[in-house]
């Protein structure tokens, strides 16, 4: 996860949105055990408290448990985890239609460019 | 914790803090920022107990801080102090003597960590394997307050990663508390959790840098040249 963080934005928020992405993505699936506080902290390379804070807030969203010993898992609740893509899912979107409503571009406008775009970009997809 | 009440500190004519009042929290890594001259090194000082406050008092755990409160807080000063006819070696042994609280396991992991070797003389050594040495018997002390004044200054950045690495590693927040004085905010921005910003001897503000991206939506550097 050795990223560049942007210095306007909680950092705790950034390493949660990773996480979120990578449920997503399916880097990590239900009952999966996430790294340790320490670990996690040195990987990433900010301190262990702000790690802390991403566990507390995620385990506060539901999307991971914390078993005392054990450590941090994903949800065994799969309904939880669609929910968490729909969320992910309709959040990007929003984003793009307020920017795009912002330009006055209309409804049918980003949908032409949206079909267009997939058309022709089935194969760039896959590099993320 | 860490307790500065009103702290005042005169130097013949020259005043160096006024009236100096903040909390350092335990388990916590704390920045302590501005110009040069603004009086950090003087307040890191009277924390560790090697000034005496012209005013005002230091409380470490409730006790007054004296020159025995260096049992409890390791500081690494950004001026050389080590004997320079030293082998590595031969001043992990001397550490080791004169501490308690010295953890010669941590001290040799410490050294490997660092890419230092037991043999090798402290006279000869680059900046930035000095600078490295400093910090490997500062962190190998298992006491509760680490103090750091600029441990970054006039190092390379590769230098500058392994100091930023070592603190990650082998300092443990839930039982060790770390204070440190820096111009290189945008290198350590990432590993604090609160900032404490001083000009001309005060303590102008004291913030948690997650709150200061998430209300003032500023990095720390931007925030700190509006502050002042």
């Amino acid at each position: 996860m050795t990223r560049e963080f942007s210095r306007h934005k909680p950092i705790y928020k950034q390493i949660m949105e990773h996480i979120c992405q990578d449920i997503v993505r399916g880097v990590y699936v239900c009952g999966n055990k996430l790294p340790s506080v320490r670990e996690l902290a040195i990987e990433v390379g900010v301190n262990a408290n702000t790690i802390q804070r991403v566990y507390q807030e995620l385990e506060r969203d539901e999307i991971v448990v914390s078993k005392r010993g054990q450590g941090t898992f994903i949800t065994e609740d799969e309904e939880r985890i669609n929910v968490l893509k729909e969320e992910m899912k309709k959040e990007i979107v929003q984003r793009f239609i307020t920017d795009m409503m912002k330009m006055g571009f209309t409804y049918d406008e980003m949908l032409t460019t949206i079909k267009e775009e997939a058309k022709n970009g089935d194969s760039s997809e896959s590099s993320l | 914790m860490i307790q500065v009440n009103q702290v005042s500190k005169s130097f013949l004519t020259r005043k160096a803090l006024s009236d100096c009042r903040v909390t350092f929290e335990q388990g916590k890594i704390t920045g302590v920022i501005g110009e040069n001259g603004s009086g950090k090194t003087t307040l890191l000082k009277i924390i560790s107990g090697l000034l005496k406050p012209t005013k005002g008092t230091v409380l470490i755990d409730g006790e007054h801080v004296t020159r025995r409160i260096c049992q409890r807080v390791a500081f690494l000063h950004d001026q050389d102090y080590f004997y320079w006819y030293f082998t590595i070696g031969e001043l992990i042994r001397y550490y080791d003597a004169i501490y308690d609280d010295f953890n010669k396991e941590k001290a040799e992991t410490l050294l490997l960590f660092m890419n230092l070797r037991d043999g090798q003389k402290i006279n000869y050594l680059s900046k930035g394997n000095l600078t490295r040495l400093k910090m490997v018997v500062t962190l190998a002390r298992d006491v509760p307050y680490i103090i750091l004044d600029e441990p970054f200054l006039g190092l390379d950045p590769m230098v500058r990663k392994s100091m930023i690495q070592s603190m990650l590693r082998y300092i443990d927040l839930s039982k060790q508390t770390l204070i440190m004085s820096t111009h290189e905010i945008s290198e350590v921005d990432l590993i604090l959790d609160d900032v404490i910003l001083m000009k001309k001897g005060r303590v102008i503000a004291h913030e948690s840098i997650e709150n200061i991206r998430e209300y003032e939506q500023k990095d720390v550097v931007s925030w700190m040249e509006d502050m002042y």
